[in-house]
């Protein structure tokens, strides 16, 4: 279902009361937020489910000792497989430039089209109405202009109007503003791909728990490395996140020691990675490239030298890169193996619970292989 | 003038005993200075402890825009090795990095800014304005500022205690967000910095309760809440936030610090904790506090806007309420300085919706002052033109706010420079430019002498370029996606980071005026009389002598009938 398209035509209505707002904006909280316990859901049988994370457990211990030094090497041996080169940076600040950086999602163009055509109007307007009003007054009644003052202390109507219009027109920015939300809290879709974004003092580590539950660690390209790579230094990376373009991204943030903050400005995306607890937001991104952020939450020493660099490819791509990694498959692989392992230990009862798709045990077995990730980290 | 109670006049006439307690008797220097319960000493060694830290906290400042004028680490290791430190490394520049950026904001919020605007203009003229003879409790006030004091001495040397291996120093941001600040820093310069706050915290608690009860039971008679000076309204408000919003943040540093040496996990997973919860009771206290930095500013601006244009202000009960509104309003916006720290979509659709409803009192105010100098007469004296530069940087501020108040556009803006040039908009224009326009409004009043007008508009026209050349290529890096609190950036940024850098030159000359000036005026500045701006000064402080006496009404004011809130020392209009 369209979340988007029921928040505009549900919050029509807003524009006549700031009560009514608040009032009507209720369901439609509700609404986006009730596909959340649909995280669990991530395959569709509970015992995939479950050897899934557990592979994935037993991959993430022993990639992290591998990742450091394998994965560099990875670029040149990973199977024929080509990273992209400088000429596909998309998301990257520009010299001298005053707005956003140009955006590579849907959210990003609503957010980017809020901000310019209905933000930066409105408070250009208003600012430039006070400093027109503050000129007039400056000029018109200064001592020489106006040497006797009037004694006016009031004026109901006024005072009114200067209460009211603002009013009207915040209610006016309230509408897409709570649009842009509800679009950014949609729930990801069944044949979303599940990435976690880990923070460590200082750099990021990559687990795609779909995948096999492989780490990639990423750390920042000091300046020489970046410039012989022909990649901006400060942003550039050893080993990029490589995501899927065009397919839903379950992206989790994960804070291991202290808060660090995911952010990518070209994506219009910011989710901060919290000791304790999964964050997690959709991420779609349009078209393969290049896309940098940066920690945005400080952390540290060396909290504005943990650059991100997304790498965005077509389905295709992204599924050969995963077997290039350490115990890396596909979506299909893991189904196909977890089905098999399923199989060989099958006693006739799991497979009948297997059959059984979606039971309500699954939710509560997933939950818990989330809760105990979280406390582990 | 007012007329004054003639019972108190016989009965200080009859007290012959006491007749050499004249009211221009002071006490020896170290008794005066060091021991003081007068309300215009205190408010006096506020302004001096406020000048200093902010010297300091501008010093700091002026390293971290040496450091970020171009790419790459130029000035961190040098500045650890002036401190005694080896400064190599880039863990150590880092560090040392987040160490300036956090002695920067809490020197500007807690020992500038506070201590100027509430412990400075608000002790000195909160009991002139009302008619008071002091504050309720001179010797609270007392300690006030010597725990005010303690706790800047408090920061002031956790800069040379260890903050984790990188070297000494606080580097956790002046929120000083758990669990950084606590498994992430060991060592205790920390302790130092969160025991800073606790006790510049209470002196603030212990200014609020004095304030209210001063401002409750001692305005002069026939001075109703409706007749108080907007000033005073703000003070007030503003004295209630602090009430109500420090004992949470001593409540949260607590913990931080129980957290940190008793081994309890009020902010760490690992026991259960959660360190979302340190940034809820944080920002539940730090909302309030931007208000509490603001408020009286506003107070300021609208003694002064009334004085200069010679009219009164306009809507003054909706201002007085307006103040009262934003007080309010601003303890249940907290959460939007967390909109990307994984909040429910509900959550974030409320603390937007109720964020910007802060915009409407602040644009009462905004459109208020500009009718109040609509049809005015207006002379354009320094205070008054720094309070025009405030009201249009503030609203240039404020705009930019309403932008941030949408949780899906914050996504992007959170954590960039766009933040960092919007409060600096709103306080280090907003509140500076008040606390200028306040100095020298008040300047002549509290120190008897004439500054230099010439020089109180050539600082003016430099501080207002430099400022504005500083802070508004922020706008630019922020959109472009630049992270605050970073030492080094990609080459992208460097074009209006240099610039910026040099607004800050502009702003530092505009200093030095600032500072010419102000010894000019001490040492051989004109005499000044009792009301020095004429017609349009209209509240008590101008019915005394510049500086007051030592003791002013001792016989207390009267507010007559025909005395109303913008005027009580006019004399009664001849029947026609």
């Amino acid at each position: 279902m369209n979340s988007g398209a029921f928040a505009r035509t549900k919050l029509h209505f807003l524009a006549l009361l700031l009560a009514a707002f608040a009032f009507v904006s209720l369901p439609q909280a509700g609404f986006a937020q009730a596909a959340d316990p649909a995280v669990a859901e991530v395959t569709d049988s509970p015992n995939t489910d479950l050897s899934a994370a557990s592979e994935v457990n037993a991959n993430a211990a022993e990639n992290r000792s591998v990742a450091e030094g394998e994965v560099v090497a990875g670029d040149e041996a990973g199977g024929g497989f080509q990273h992209f080169g400088p000429e596909m940076i998309k998301g990257q600040p520009e010299a001298g430039a005053y707005g956003f950086q140009p955006q590579y999602s849907d959210n990003g163009r609503f957010g980017l089209w809020m901000h310019d055509a209905i933000l930066m109007p409105i408070i250009t307007i208003i600012s430039f109405f006070v400093l027109g009003l503050l000129m007039w007054v400056v000029f018109r009644y200064n001592k020489r202009a106006n040497q006797v003052p009037s004694k006016t202390s009031h004026n109901t109507l006024i005072e009114v109007i200067w209460t009211v219009l603002p009013v009207l027109i915040l209610v006016g920015i309230a509408v897409p503003s709570i649009t842009l939300l509800a679009r950014q809290y949609e729930s990801p879709p069944e044949n979303a791909i599940t990435i976690k974004a880990n923070g460590y003092q200082w750099y990021w580590g990559y687990e795609y728990v779909d995948n096999g539950g492989f780490e990639v660690i990423s750390n920042m390209l000091d300046e020489a490395e970046a410039l012989d790579a022909g990649e901006p230094h400060q942003l550039a990376v050893d080993n990029r996140m490589v995501v899927p373009v065009g397919v839903p991204i379950r992206l989790q943030t994960f804070g291991s020691d202290v808060i660090h903050s995911f952010g990518i400005p070209s994506l219009w995306f910011k989710l901060d990675a919290v000791p304790g607890r999964i964050n997690e937001l959709m991420l779609t991104i349009d078209e393969p490239g290049i896309y940098y952020g940066q920690c945005m939450e400080l952390c540290g020493a060396l909290h504005g030298f943990m650059p991100i660099a997304i790498e965005a490819r077509t389905l295709e791509d992204y599924n050969a890169w995963v077997q290039t990694q350490p115990g890396g498959m596909t979506v299909e692989q893991v189904r196909a193996q977890a089905a098999q392992e399923a199989a060989a230990a099958a006693a006739p009862a799991a497979a009948e619970d297997a059959a059984e798709q979606d039971g309500p045990a699954a939710e509560e077995e997933n939950a818990e292989v989330a809760a105990s990730e979280g406390q582990t980290a | 003038m007012a007329t004054t109670a003639d019972g108190f006049t016989a009965h200080h006439d009859a007290d012959h005993a006491h007749a050499h307690h004249d009211a221009d008797h002071k006490p020896g220097f170290f008794a005066r200075w060091f021991m003081s319960t007068n309300h215009k000493d205190i408010g006096t060694l506020y302004l001096i402890f406020a000048i200093i830290a902010g010297i300091i906290g501008g010093a700091v400042s002026g390293l971290m825009r040496w450091e970020l004028a171009e790419p790459g680490i130029q000035v961190l290791g040098q500045i650890i090795q002036f401190m005694g430190g080896d400064g190599t490394t880039i863990e150590q520049q880092g560090h040392m990095w987040n160490v300036l950026i956090t002695a920067h904001g809490l020197i500007m919020v807690f020992f500038m800014v506070m201590p100027a605007m509430i412990g400075g203009f608000g002790n000195w003229f909160v009991p002139l304005m009302i008619g008071a003879p002091d504050m309720a409790f001179p010797r609270m006030n007392n300690i006030s500022f010597w725990l005010t004091v303690a706790g800047f001495v408090s920061l002031m040397a956790s800069a040379f205690v260890p903050g984790g291996p990188a070297g000494n120093g606080a580097g956790t941001g002046w929120t000083v967000y758990a669990p950084l600040s606590t498994k992430g820093s060991v060592g205790p310069a920390v302790d130092f910095a969160i025991f800073s706050l606790h006790l510049a915290g209470a002196g603030s608690i212990l200014g609020a309760t004095n304030f209210i009860t001063t401002i409750f039971n001692m305005r002069a008679p026939g001075m109703t809440l409706h007749k108080m000076p907007l000033f005073v309204w703000s003070v007030l408000v503003t004295a209630f936030l602090l009430l109500l919003a420090l004992p949470v943040l001593a409540a949260a540093i607590t913990m931080l610090l129980t957290d940190r040496n008793f081994g309890t996990t009020f902010f760490n997973a690992d026991g259960g904790g959660d360190p979302v919860l340190y940034q809820h009771l944080f920002w539940f206290f730090g909302h309030p506090e931007v208000y509490i930095m603001i408020l009286p500013g506003f107070g300021m601006i609208s003694q002064i806007v009334a004085t200069f244009s010679r009219k009164p202000v306009f809507g003054y009960l909706g201002m007085a309420y307006a103040m009262v509104a934003i007080g309010v309003v601003g303890f249940v916006v907290w959460a939007h300085h967390m909109y990307t720290v994984g909040l429910s979509v509900n959550t974030k659709m409320y603390f937007t919706a109720a964020t910007m409803v802060i915009a409407v009192p602040t644009g009462v105010k905004i459109f208020s002052w500009i009718a109040t100098m609509w049809g005015g007469s207006i002379e354009f004296k320094s205070p008054m033109v720094w309070a025009l530069g405030m009201i249009f940087l503030f609203t240039v501020g404020g705009v930019t706010g309403v932008v941030l108040a949408n949780g899906g556009i914050d996504d992007n803006m959170h954590d960039t420079y766009y933040v960092v040039a919007h409060f600096h908009y709103v306080l280090s224009m907003g509140a500076v430019f008040s606390l200028f326009a306040g100095w020298y409004y008040w300047f002549p009043k509290m120190f008897g002498r004439w500054h230099s007008e010439f020089l109180a508009h050539v600082h003016f026209w430099l501080f207002f370029i430099g400022v504005n050349v500083i802070f508004f290529p922020m706008h630019f890096l922020g959109l472009q996606g630049m992270a605050r609190r970073y030492p080094d950036y990609t080459p992208a940024f460097e074009q209006w980071n240099h610039i910026a850098s040099w607004g800050y030159v502009i702003m530092a000359v505009s200093m030095l005026v600032f500072f010419v000036n102000t010894f000019y005026a001490l040492f051989a500045g004109k005499k000044a009389p009792g009301n020095y701006w004429g017609e349009g000064a209209t509240t008590l402080e101008w019915s005394l002598s510049s500086p007051p006496p030592f003791h002013q009404f001792e016989t207390l004011p009267v507010i007559e009938e025909h005395h109303s809130h913008y005027d009580h020392i006019g004399e009664k209009p001849a029947k026609a």
